[in-house]
């Protein structure tokens, strides 16, 4: 297929942003060369290549938001023409789709072709999805929309049936625009827009960021457990680690210390799956990173076998690659476990959202130096550290989150254990 | 709970409406002296005598005019068709006078008659003798259909069938009159319109009747073990009235349908229900409604060909199979 159509970079992509051409209207494209940057909702990619020819059209300009699968360009090989091409594939109606996509010269698409005689209407949803009538009614019951349950559902020919609906995360992006909606949304106070105001377009990362976290606070029952600990060691430990060379944070112990907390006790490591709960055996670590203008989570993947120094150097490498945009969306995926550390910004204590379809999130605080009574009924002079666990309480008990922060607690206060691998 | 034939059923239950309701008499070629084609009416008219249990003539457009003209003055007849394919030079008075004189009187004038004998493909008699009719009969508004599949069923759905006020053309099985199964002594009913659950299952509803539930019930154990998909088995007993309801419920609980019918495609009695089910139950499809029907064609003469034209227990797997 000569027709080059939005490719699908990520699992919840739906639409890119068409950032910029690499090649321009008329170039030779060889297989493997640079065509374009796509954002997606997670990061920038490039895309590259798959057919050799001349890229004839462009449809799509920089800039422009494109639905997965829409066509985006056409590369003719020596041979082809434009006009025996059967612009026929449904596809082809998803650049005429609400999200004004604009296209290059879209009298052009047609140009030639039967096609130009049918009228569209350009409301239509882009591509006919695969549903059974109980898939879609059930869809329709929990606000989701069927794009976003999945590109293929498990029954014949893709068909999305009743149980993908039914195991379906309840994903605000899933949900439906109007009426789904309206039915779970309470009704807030619109935005002043007639006070002086800077008006600040949505990124893809902000309303992943927005939807997710609604999700997540509206759906997952939260409930909130705090632990304070005796920091001393901590410090006292790091110290002594880095006095040899190495450059570890606090954060990279406390992150090996969740991980091996949570293989000591399993049940926390988990996800609520509507009809079952997912015990995951390994640790895969989402660290909260902060970014200019957001937010992100990439995952650290069996963080329980990793040393200290890989921690280290695995949060090192994902920072900077996303501070570039340049991390790969399957970095993402797969986390069971968030940590969020706030304590480089003088925070004490917070309450962190917990990261769908993860159970538990764990906030960490600033170490701070406070009276502290001892085992002598004295007065001294302490370094303390809070840390708080958000827990979904479909998935997790309060007396198993507790149980699991007193593991944390006792990993934190003797580290050493965290070098025996 | 005595073990007796399909056969013993339908006698038991004309021996039992004979001795019970003095107006009641049965009519039909050889259904007397020779009792029956089948030996469905054996011992009737030894028991009975030539008043009640009467042979006729090769003669159906007459003799269903008689039963119509005999239910009209209040008797009420119980006509054997030697095969229910010979019912078609009666048409006239199966449809035009048994299905539309109450209407036509104004409700002055009821038709109580049974009009039975066997009516399905399978043993190769040939396609003049092979047809299954209940579709054409159901869709005349005005007639009753009965397809009874078990000996239970076929003893209290005739019993209830005599009984009843307007024809009920009530459709037997050559392939069935032998098989045994668990009948009560005595008089007892099934109301018309009354489906029956022949099997619970869970991921797909089958809908049948007459011998089709039997076929379909043999899918369904096999469906079970080989690839742990549990069939509901719906027996609708009678086609009209027909009991929607339960049709509706089976496939509001599995989303899931299949229609096994031994009638062919083209209009078939399946035909109506998947059109009813698209129209009424369609929020609750999961999966396409699908039909296992005898293949569109005149009935095969040859044996081997014949048994593959209906419905087979290996076409319902293969299509259920599609709908996973």
């Amino acid at each position: 297929m000569p027709e080059i159509t939005m490719p699908k970079l990520s699992d919840t992509m739906i639409e890119g942003t068409l950032l910029r051409w690499c090649k321009k209207k008329g170039e030779n494209v060889l297989i493997g060369d640079l065509l374009a940057e796509v954002e997606t909702d997670k990061a920038t990619m490039e895309m590259e290549a798959f057919e050799e020819g001349v890229l004839t059209e462009i449809f799509v300009e920089e800039g422009a938001k494109v639905f997965v699968g829409a066509p985006i360009a056409l590369i003719l090989g020596k041979n082809e023409k434009k006009e025996t091409l059967p612009l026929t594939s449904p596809m082809t109606q998803a650049a005429s789709t609400p999200h004004k996509a604009p296209l290059g010269e879209p009298s052009k698409i047609a140009l030639g072709t039967s096609r130009q005689a049918i009228p569209r209407n350009t409301q239509e949803p882009p591509v006919r999805i695969l549903a059974s009538p109980l898939a879609r009614k059930l869809a329709v019951e929990r606000g989701l929309r069927l794009e976003t349950i999945a590109t293929q559902g498990t029954g014949p020919s893709g068909r999305i049936l009743a149980a993908d609906v039914i195991n379906a995360p309840l994903t605000p992006k899933g949900s439906l625009d109007q009426d789904g909606a309206s039915r779970r949304t309470p009704i807030l106070p619109t935005v002043m827009s007639d006070n002086p105001h800077t008006e600040v377009g949505l990124t893809n990362m902000r309303q992943i960021i927005a939807q997710r976290l609604l999700t997540s606070k509206t759906e997952i029952p939260h409930f909130y457990l705090s632990i304070e600990i005796d920091a001393a060691p901590l410090v006292a430990f790091r110290k002594e680690f880095n006095a040899t060379g190495n450059k570890i944070t606090f954060n990279d112990i406390i992150l090996l210390a969740v991980a091996r907390a949570a293989i000591e006790k399993p049940k926390i490591n988990a996800a609520f799956g509507t009809t079952s709960i997912f015990e995951y055996e390994s640790v895969n670590l989402c660290v909260a990173i902060a970014l200019e203008d957001g937010l992100v989570t990439p995952v650290i993947r069996n963080a329980q076998n990793k040393s200290l120094q890989e921690i280290s150097a695995a949060v090192k490498d994902l920072a900077i690659r996303a501070r570039d945009k340049k991390l790969k969306p399957e970095e993402f995926s797969g986390g069971t476990i968030t940590v969020s550390n706030l304590g480089a910004y003088g925070i004490d204590q917070f309450f962190a959202i917990i990261n769908p379809p993860q159970a538990v999130i764990v906030a960490v605080g600033a170490i701070v130096k406070k009276p502290v009574v001892n085992a002598h009924d004295q007065i001294v002079v302490g370094e303390r550290l809070a840390i708080t666990l958000s827990g979904d309480h479909r998935v997790v008990d309060g007396a198993l989150a507790a149980d699991y922060l007193s593991a944390l607690k006792k990993w934190l206060e003797s580290p050493r254990r965290l070098l025996v691998l | 709970m005595p073990l007796i034939t399909y056969r013993t059923a339908l006698n038991q239950a004309f021996a039992e409406e004979l001795s019970r309701d003095e107006s009641v008499f049965l009519m039909g070629e050889e259904v007397a002296q020779y009792n029956g084609a089948y030996k469905v009416t054996e011992g009737l008219w030894e028991r009975f005598g030539s008043k009640r249990i009467i042979d006729t003539p090769i003669s159906e457009a007459a003799f269903l005019g008689l039963g119509v003209g005999a239910a009209m003055m209040g008797l009420r007849p119980v006509i054997e068709l030697m095969f229910w394919s010979f019912a078609y030079v009666g048409f006239d008075q199966i449809i035009n006078n048994a299905g539309c004189i109450r209407y036509m009187s104004g409700g002055l004038i009821n038709i109580p008659m049974v009009i039975r004998g066997p009516a399905n493909g399978g043993t190769s008699v040939g396609a003049t003798h092979s047809h299954t009719p209940e579709n054409l009969l159901a869709s005349t508004p005005g007639l009753k259909v009965v397809a009874p599949a078990t000996p239970y069923d076929a003893k209290g759905l005739m019993i209830a069938s005599i009984r009843d006020q307007d024809t009920v053309c009530f459709m037997e099985n050559t392939l069935l009159y032998g098989n045994i199964g668990e009948v009560p002594e005595g008089s007892y009913s099934i109301p018309l319109g009354v489906a029956d659950i022949k099997r619970e299952g869970t991921d797909v509803s089958f809908i049948a009747h007459g011998r089709a539930v039997l076929t379909a019930l043999e899918a369904a154990e096999m469906l079970q073990e080989e690839y742990g998909i549990s069939a509901e088995v719906v027996d609708l007993r009678s086609i009209r009235p027909l009991d929607e309801e339960a049709i509706f419920t089976s496939i509001a609980k599995t989303h899931r349908v299949v229609l096994i019918d031994e009638n062919k495609p083209f209009c078939g009695v399946s035909a109506q229900i998947a059109s009813m089910i698209a129209e009424q139950a369609f929020d609750e499809l999961d999966a396409p409604i699908l039909r296992v029907t005898a293949l569109d064609a005149p009935a095969i003469y040859s044996m081997p060909l014949e048994k593959l034209q209906l419905p087979t227990a290996e076409r319902i797997i293969q299509k259920t199979l599609t709908l996973f």
